[in-house]
């Protein structure tokens, strides 16, 4: 009889289970940690994290699309100072690992709050989200830019030593090179995907349905593309995958595994449901069972490499 | 916050306030209106059915003073039947809605003692004609407090009335909402403090912090 070993070790991180919390949709954590049972989750991302505070977009901020939803929080954060103070105390003990993502408005910023993390108690991991506009280019986003995302993960690695994830933008032609970028210029890791940038307008008021006009698309609406984009970003460098988008069940998370997703991560699916970590976790092990698997190695890649022999 | 039944599809959770509670029962009931999908779906569900809640959450009303005055408009008549039966203390309703239809529930059906309910249809179909902000005029004066649940146009008109008559109001806010528990920071409202978390930090606030944007 086989016992399934969730474990998984994330570029140094070591996880009990490779199902995490995407970073956005469970904020800074205390909030679930109070209400819902979160053990089954391996990791918390923490919402991103900018060195001065950030006030955040006008509402309305969410709207639900076909099988998915937009939002447009516009990263709204209390700044790493409070965040250290407030936040991360409350975190501490209660989640079972903090990865933290940072985001900025240019590349200074993000190396400030890389070195602000870096050695705090309790963190153990930073996920840098290369999505946020970058003031000073006219507020194209840093991820969509080889170079530009080789600037900013370059300068945050001089910041650190902790684990370091790059969480890559998905409204971009080619994924390969942004993920070859991030390797090369000192990532542990790769997340990805971030939101598909979208909108939707209301034909009543004939205006745009978000207060920011643009938003981005999350939930199960997104899996194939994410999907595509994981094996993509998988072929293109060696180091781990932590992947999501439009995750809600063991099934879905095992096709990013067997992209090559080294572990993933559930936003939106928490919406749905908070207790979707637990129930992953759950149909994991049976699958594992009933597949003779081991460790979630054994399939990590799989159909990358011609699937199961005698499948 | 209500979870739909997988069955439906990935739909995400809808916001109601609670209408009634039964303590001892461990019973809670909800007055909803349809809107959309969700409440479409709600409606539709069989008797007996399950519905998977999370609650109670957030911050509601203050505990009510004697001479208070309660407004509702349409189905934001529930957080305030729930006010309204807290206590047995004097204590007025003002229920309006556009037509007699949009009063979705009578005020014989709530049953409560020392509760006068002043009714208000923009048609005139039911009780005075006009909205509620026609009639507040004439109560504010004898009020210590006033709170209110309806549209968004409704509040703003009532915290202005309320301001100048100098009577402490506070108010119930909508938003579209996914987490319901503070997390995501989707249910966001401009107040003077900078913008709160409705489902958390609200759904009520004193209306003098909202800053309303019409
Ligand atoms: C704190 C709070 C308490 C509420 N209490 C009640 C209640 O007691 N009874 C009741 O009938 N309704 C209540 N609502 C409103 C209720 O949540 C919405 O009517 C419902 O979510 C609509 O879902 P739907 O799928 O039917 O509509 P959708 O298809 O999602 O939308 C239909 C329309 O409703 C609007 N809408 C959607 N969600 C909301 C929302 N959360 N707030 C305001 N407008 C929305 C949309 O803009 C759209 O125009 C409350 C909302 C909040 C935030
Ligand atoms: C409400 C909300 C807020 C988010 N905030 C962030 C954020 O602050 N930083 C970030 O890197 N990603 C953020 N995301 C993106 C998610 O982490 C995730 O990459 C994306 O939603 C796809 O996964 P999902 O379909 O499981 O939600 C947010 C997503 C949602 C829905
Ligand atoms: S709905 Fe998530 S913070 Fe209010």
């Amino acid at each position: 009889m086989i016992k399934p070993d969730l474990r998984v070790n994330l570029c140094g991180i070591g996880l009990e289970s490779p199902v995490l919390a995407a970073s956005g949709p469970f904020g800074y954590g205390h909030e679930y940690l109070e209400r819902v049972d979160c053990s089954a989750l391996g990791a918390i991302v923490v919402k991103g994290i900018s060195a001065q505070p950030w006030a955040g977009n006008p509402p309305p901020r969410l709207a639900e699309t076909a099988s998915g939803m937009l939002n447009s929080i516009g990263l709204q954060n209390p700044g790493l100072e409070r965040f250290l103070a407030e936040d991360l105390p409350l975190l501490k003990g209660a989640a079972p690992r903090i990865i933290v993502n940072i985001v900025g408005c240019d590349i200074d910023e993000y190396a400030d709050v890389a070195a602000g993390l870096d050695g705090a108690e309790g963190v153990d991991g930073l996920e840098i989200n290369i999505s946020c506009p970058n003031l000073k280019a006219g507020g194209v986003a840093f991820g969509t830019d080889p170079a530009v995302t080789y600037r900013v993960v370059s300068a945050v690695r001089r910041q650190t030593a902790l684990p370091l994830l790059v969480k890559l933008s998905p409204n971009v032609t080619d994924i390969k090179v942004i993920a070859r970028a991030a390797e090369e210029a000192g990532a542990d890791g790769i997340s990805l995907i971030n939101t598909l940038s979208g909108m939707l307008i209301d034909t009543e008021t004939g205006r745009p349905l978000l207060g920011n006009t643009f938003g981005g698309l999350s939930g199960p609406a997104v899996l194939p593309a994410a999907l595509r984009m994981a094996w993509q970003a998988a072929e293109a460098v060696d180091i781990p995958l932590l992947a999501m988008g439009g995750i809600t069940s063991a099934e879905d998370a095992l096709q990013f595994i067997m992209a090559g997703a080294r572990a993933v991560a559930v936003g939106t699916g928490l919406f749905y449901d908070p207790e979707l970590p637990g129930k992953i976790v759950r149909g994991l092990a049976g699958y594992m069972e009933e597949h003779n698997i081991n460790t979630l190695g054994q399939i990590e890649g799989i159909a990358r490499r011609g699937g199961y022999a005698n499948g | 916050m209500t979870y739909m039944p997988p069955e439906y599809g990935h739909l995400l959770p809808r916001p109601f306030s609670i209408f009634s509670a039964d303590r001892e029962k461990g019973e809670v009931s909800i007055l909803f209106e349809v809107r959309g999908r969700g409440t479409a779906l709600l409606a539709g569900m069989r008797q007996g059915a399950p519905v998977k809640l999370l609650g109670p959450l957030g911050a509601g009303f203050p505990a009510l003073q004697p001479d208070s005055l309660l407004v509702a408009g349409g189905v934001g008549l529930a957080p305030l039947a729930f006010l309204a039966a807290s206590t047995e203390q004097r204590r007025t309703l003002v229920y309006g809605a556009r037509t007699a239809k949009q009063l979705v529930c009578s005020p014989a059906e709530l049953g409560l003692p020392n509760l006068t309910v002043v009714e208000a249809t923009e048609d005139g179909s039911r009780g005075k004609r006009g909205t509620v902000t026609d009639i507040l005029p004439g109560l504010l004066p004898g009020s210590r407090a006033l709170f209110a649940c309806g549209p968004q146009r409704m509040l703003a008109a009532v915290k202005g009335q309320a301001l100048q008559a100098g009577v402490p109001a506070w108010i119930s806010l909508e938003e579209r909402m996914a987490c319901g528990i503070g997390a995501c920071l989707g249910c966001a409202v401009q107040t003077s403090g900078g913008y709160r978390r409705i489902c958390r930090d609200g759904p009520v606030f004193p209306a003098g912090e909202v800053l309303f944007n019409d």
